[in-house]
């Protein structure tokens, strides 16, 4: 699994003297699925892009399996790739979308067909093979594209925001659907989003970027838990800032709310009288439970949303507010709004963000 | 509400009327040849006559061939500037206006001078040249059409994308242009072609000055020898523009916007 695949070494890319990717390097195992995961403007479609061969890099060099790739033409690179906006070949139905980059690379008309088949068995639409682009739903028309791109057996496939114009039920079970066809194949591939949700539930690894930079590239669980940066702590999830003092440095002690707790993640380079803030995500926080967390604090409730099965409270703290989360127990109802409530937070749990 | 509506509609009808009159007076004229009563005996006259056989079909080929020659050009030059230059299409534009600024005879007249039997490329010097330069002054003379029909057809596709998909997917640009673009902009690309053929078979100047025995010359000839053939060859030049025209708008409304069906 460990073998590497695709390599971006020191890639740049400038638009107008505006330097929208910033030597990006980066290196992805066969077989991976990866997503790049920023906000809107951060240069992921331009990376995206390059690899394809759309784009022109002005400066790094993109390999796939050793090999340069920089002076194929995207018609030379193959790879398979699946745009936003479905660009399904409206002048032809299902079976020569699929057909098409086959035909293309020569394929005898018996053999195109047989791919053809288990290409809509694949994507579940066997039977739409004589339908036309425009008589299919959005989310159909997606898994159309898939399944072209994936007909000529590329050996990478890119997806650029490939769900963003689905509404959010058929996002969810067409991720997991490409996601289940991706492990299936063994192909390698790069998932382009903005959605950190997303992001987070399907790939192996995860490349957040910022304004063209990486900033952390690492397993969903480790995006998460083990945020390198503070725009990655505060891009992926909702975190908590609580602001404290530093007591003692030496002894990793600050005062929050007037009581002193120990930090064991306050950096060795703090100063006694520091003003430090301290975060957490809200799953980290819990109601009353001061037995198994070491700070705790009072506060009163400020806002209640019922999400379902969680719900999120958020609890005034005087000088500071939380968001927590917290199972619905359809027993107990959640606390009412003003009510006062005692709360705890492990202090394992906390992270100090430099920067 | 009311005043304004009645009032529009005598307007239209004066109007329509302007238009109408004159045509169905030239129709009621081109019936009387014989003085017993109606007869198409006009009609019968031009539609025997060879030389309206052979003017007319003339005028097709040479209206095929120059809606060839100008597809050729036009749909490759369209879909290049919406893809790679936009920022040229206000100066194709204004080009593709010209042959509507510059008049036919100052066009006919440059080409007899550049193209006569003693200049470096003497086309005038041969039928087959001769043939070839009226093919090239009437796509000349339809590119302000067909450029604008072309444009908007490809005005309504997902040029980039679609570009983009096939040429991941391995096809190269003559493949994307002709198996991609074109059956995609098929109804605009049609609604050009008939709109050049208009021009072509009315045309009268340029085939005239190269001397070129097309319809529009052969009309002219039996308009100033006869007297009824003429008002018929007029009703029969109308409906061949306005079967031409309605083609056009046939084509526009059977044709799905996002598909073509075989
Ligand atoms: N062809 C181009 N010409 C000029 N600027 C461009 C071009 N393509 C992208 N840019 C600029 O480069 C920056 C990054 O664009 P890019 O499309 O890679 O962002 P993105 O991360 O995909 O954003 P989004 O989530 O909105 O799709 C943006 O500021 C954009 O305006
Ligand atoms: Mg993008």
């Amino acid at each position: 699994m460990a073998e590497e695949f695709l390599r971006i070494d020191k890639l740049v890319k400038t638009f107008g003297g505006n330097q929208v990717v910033k030597g990006v390097d980066l290196s992805f195992n066969k077989g991976e699925f990866v997503s790049l995961l920023g906000p809107s403007g951060c240069g992921k479609t331009t990376i995206l892009r390059m690899i394809a061969g759309f784009e022109r890099p002005d400066s790094g060099r993109i390999l796939v399996e050793g090999k340069d790739i920089s002076g194929l033409a995207p018609n030379q690179r193959k790879i398979g790739m699946v745009f936003q906006a479905y660009a399904l070949f409206p002048n032809m139905n299902v079976a020569d979308n699929i057909g098409f980059g086959l035909k293309i690379a020569g394929m005898p008309k018996p053999q195109r067909e047989a791919r053809i088949e288990e290409m809509l068995q694949l994507i579940g639409l066997s039977g739409y093979g004589k339908r036309y682009p425009f008589e299919l739903s959005g989310g159909q028309q997606q898994r159309v594209a898939l399944a072209r791109a994936l007909a000529p057996s590329p050996r990478m496939l890119l997806l650029d925001e490939p769900l963003s114009a689905l509404d959010a039920k058929i996002r969810v079970s067409l991720r997991e659907q490409i996601r289940q066809i991706q492990r299936e194949l063994g192909i390698t591939t790069v998932f382009v989003t903005h959605d950190q949700e997303e992001a987070l539930s399907i790939s192996d690894r995860i490349v957040v970027l910022n304004t063209g930079n990486v900033e952390q590239f690492g397993q969903p669980f480790e995006i998460y838990n083990r945020p390198q940066t503070r725009f990655v702590a505060t891009f992926v999830g909702t975190l908590n800032t609580l602001n404290a003092t530093v007591a003692d440095a030496g002894a990793k002690t600050v005062t929050l709310g007037g009581t002193t707790v120990t930090i064991p993640a306050l950096p060795a380079s703090a100063r006694n009288g520091e003003a430090v803030a301290l975060t957490m995500r809200p799953e980290a926080v819990s109601l009353a439970n001061g037995a198994t967390r070491d700070i705790v604090l009072d506060g009163k409730v400020a806002e209640v949303s019922f999400l379902g099965s969680v719900i999120r409270l958020k609890v005034d703290l005087g000088d500071n507010a939380v968001n927590l989360d917290t199972f619905n127990d359809q027993r107990t109802p959640p606390p009412a709004h003003g009510a006062p409530v005692r709360i705890g937070i492990a202090s394992s749990d906390v992270l100090v963000l430099e920067r | 509400m009311k005043p304004a509506k009645l009032w529009s509609w005598i307007i239209f009808a004066f109007g329509a009327a302007y238009f109408i009159v004159p045509l169905l007076a030239t129709f009621e004229f081109s019936l009387r040849i014989r003085r017993e009563g109606y007869t198409f005996d006009a009609y019968t006259s031009v539609f025997s006559d060879g030389r309206f056989q052979a003017s007319f079909s003339y005028s097709l080929l040479i209206g095929v061939c120059a809606i060839i020659v100008g597809l050729l050009i036009v749909v490759p030059a369209a879909y290049y500037v919406r893809l790679r230059a936009p920022h040229l299409r206000p100066i194709i534009e204004f080009i593709t206006l010209l042959p509507l600024v510059i008049p036919a005879i100052i066009l006919v007249f440059g080409y007899i001078r550049m193209y006569n039997t003693s200049s470096a490329l003497p086309l005038l010097g041969t039928n087959l040249g001769t043939d070839i330069l009226l093919t090239l002054a009437y796509v000349a003379l339809a590119l302000p059409y067909m450029y604008r029909a072309v444009d908007t057809g490809l005005r309504t596709i997902d040029v980039q994308t679609l570009t983009e998909a096939a040429n991941i997917l391995g096809a190269n640009q003559a493949t994307i242009i002709a198996k991609v673009i074109f059956p995609n902009i098929i109804v605009a690309v049609l609604s050009g072609a008939f709109l050049t053929l208009a021009i072509v078979i009315g045309e009268f100047t340029i085939a005239s000055l190269l001397n070129r025995q097309v319809f529009g010359v052969y009309m002219q000839n039996v308009g100033a020898n006869r007297a009824f053939e003429p008002a018929a060859l007029a009703v029969i030049s109308f409906v061949i523009t306005w079967g031409a025209m309605g083609m056009i708008q046939l084509l526009a409304r059977f044709a799905p916007k996002t598909a073509r069906r075989d």
